[in-house]
């Protein structure tokens, strides 16, 4: 049954989202610790385990499956609420302060990228840089 | 009449949502497919409608959260709220390949670091350079330059002014802002095409609403990754800010 699936679902992210919780208020910080990534660990691992057994049928996949695929149209929603307006006449050093916060982000994903690569195994990573300055 | 209308829509508030977000959906899909045969994303131009009509909602009402701040509209309010928008990335975790959790495993803590490190590093600098010399400002706006979340939680525990609480939240909003619309237009420049750097992104860029955003208009399949590595930003900024950050910047200034 589709119920199953929503379930799992819920349980998943109840939990996440409790320990989460539970982990900031120990910490003495006022946010949720994790807890969507807690949450998401435990559905790929409490999932995968039912699948194997053979407990999870299609139904119940399909339950979890209908809130994956709203996914983008709730974060539509969720941009149709943020404050743009508040956002844009939050003066230039608003502005100035959260670009450069996102052009820093931007430039370090390639570079770290390359970092990872490198400590997992250099043979491999020095073939690899080869390949991507060509594409570039 | 009017009244009438109203009632329904505060009846149904959801359903409204669910129909508004579906209109805006299927006229970002016929744009993208008509007007730029497919190059740029219908979900990209979807999540930029949603921001420009969050924006004009801003104006009409003066409220501070776009469209759902008018009344026919509040449904989208419940439908992009934080408890459907978590439930939905949850089950989008479904599809996570747990080997490439691992592999990028370490470097995504480092991300993680890094990430709100390099954020606060530039929204302290910006903020110099507009002339703010005292560690308490500098600390709240760069911390603000981490996520909007962040900011006002470490000016509140540091004793910042309301000015520089309302600049670093602005700070923060931009920067979600700016993640969901530039995701998809710079994710082939930064190699942005596997779970490997969606894990990086999500770590370095941190604010769940973009990352949530960028990714699902740069390729829905990368979004577990990077939201999962998000979802402890906030987290390790929080933690961060009011500490660490404030004392270096307390050692740095001398004030």
């Amino acid at each position: 049954m589709i119920i199953y699936g929503v379930t799992l679902l819920a349980v998943c992210t109840l939990l996440g989202v409790a320990i989460g919780q539970l982990l900031g208020t120990l910490i003495g910080i006022p946010a949720n610790v994790g807890g969507v990534g807690i949450a998401m660990v435990l559905l790929v691992l409490v999932g995968s385990t039912l699948q194997k057994r053979g407990v999870l049928d299609l139904k119940s996949e399909q339950g979890i499956e209908f809130f994956s695929a709203i996914y983008v149209p709730v974060v539509v929603a969720m941009a149709a609420k943020q404050n743009v307006y508040g956002a844009l006449t939050g003066g230039p050093m608003a502005i100035t302060a959260g670009i450069a916060a996102v052009v820093l982000g931007f430039a370090l994903v390639p570079v770290l990228d390359r970092w990872g690569r490198e400590s997992q195994s250099e043979e491999q990573t020095e073939a690899m840089t080869a390949e991507e300055s060509r594409h570039v | 009449m009017f009244d009438a209308l109203l009632k329904v829509s505060n009846t149904y508030s959801m359903v409204v949502g669910f129909a508004v977000i579906g209109l805006i959906m299927w006229l970002s899909y016929w744009l993208s497919a008509k007007l730029t045969s497919g190059r740029i994303h219908g979900s990209a131009i979807a999540i930029l409608c949603g921001l420009v009509l969050a924006y004009i909602g801003g104006i009409i009402s003066g409220g501070k959260h776009g469209l759902m701040d008018l009344p026919l509209l509040s449904g989208i309010g419940i439908v992009g709220g934080t408890m459907l928008r978590d439930f939905a990335i949850v089950a989008t975790g479904y599809g996570v390949k747990v080997e490439e959790l691992k592999k990028a495993g370490f470097v995504g803590i480092l991300a993680l670091l890094l990430g709100v490190l390099s954020s606060f590093v530039a929204g302290v600098a910006v903020a110099m350079a507009f002339g703010y010399t005292d560690a308490v400002s500098l600390t709240t706006i760069g911390a603000g330059a981490v996520t909007y979340i962040v900011g006002p939680v470490t000016g509140a525990a540091i004793g910042a002014s309301s000015e520089v609480m309302a600049l670093s939240i602005a700070a923060g909003l931009v920067k979600s802002i700016l993640v969901m619309v530039a995701t998809p237009f710079v994710a082939k420049y930064i190699g942005l095409n596997n779970p490997r750097t969606a894990v990086l992104f999500g770590g370095l860029m941190g604010t769940s609403s973009g990352v949530a955003a960028g990714l699902a208009a740069t390729d829905p399949k990368l979004v577990p990754y990077g939201c999962l590595t998000a979802a402890f930003y906030t987290a390790a900024g929080c933690l961060l800010g009011p500490s660490l950050l404030f004392l270096a910047m307390l050692a740095i200034t001398g004030q």
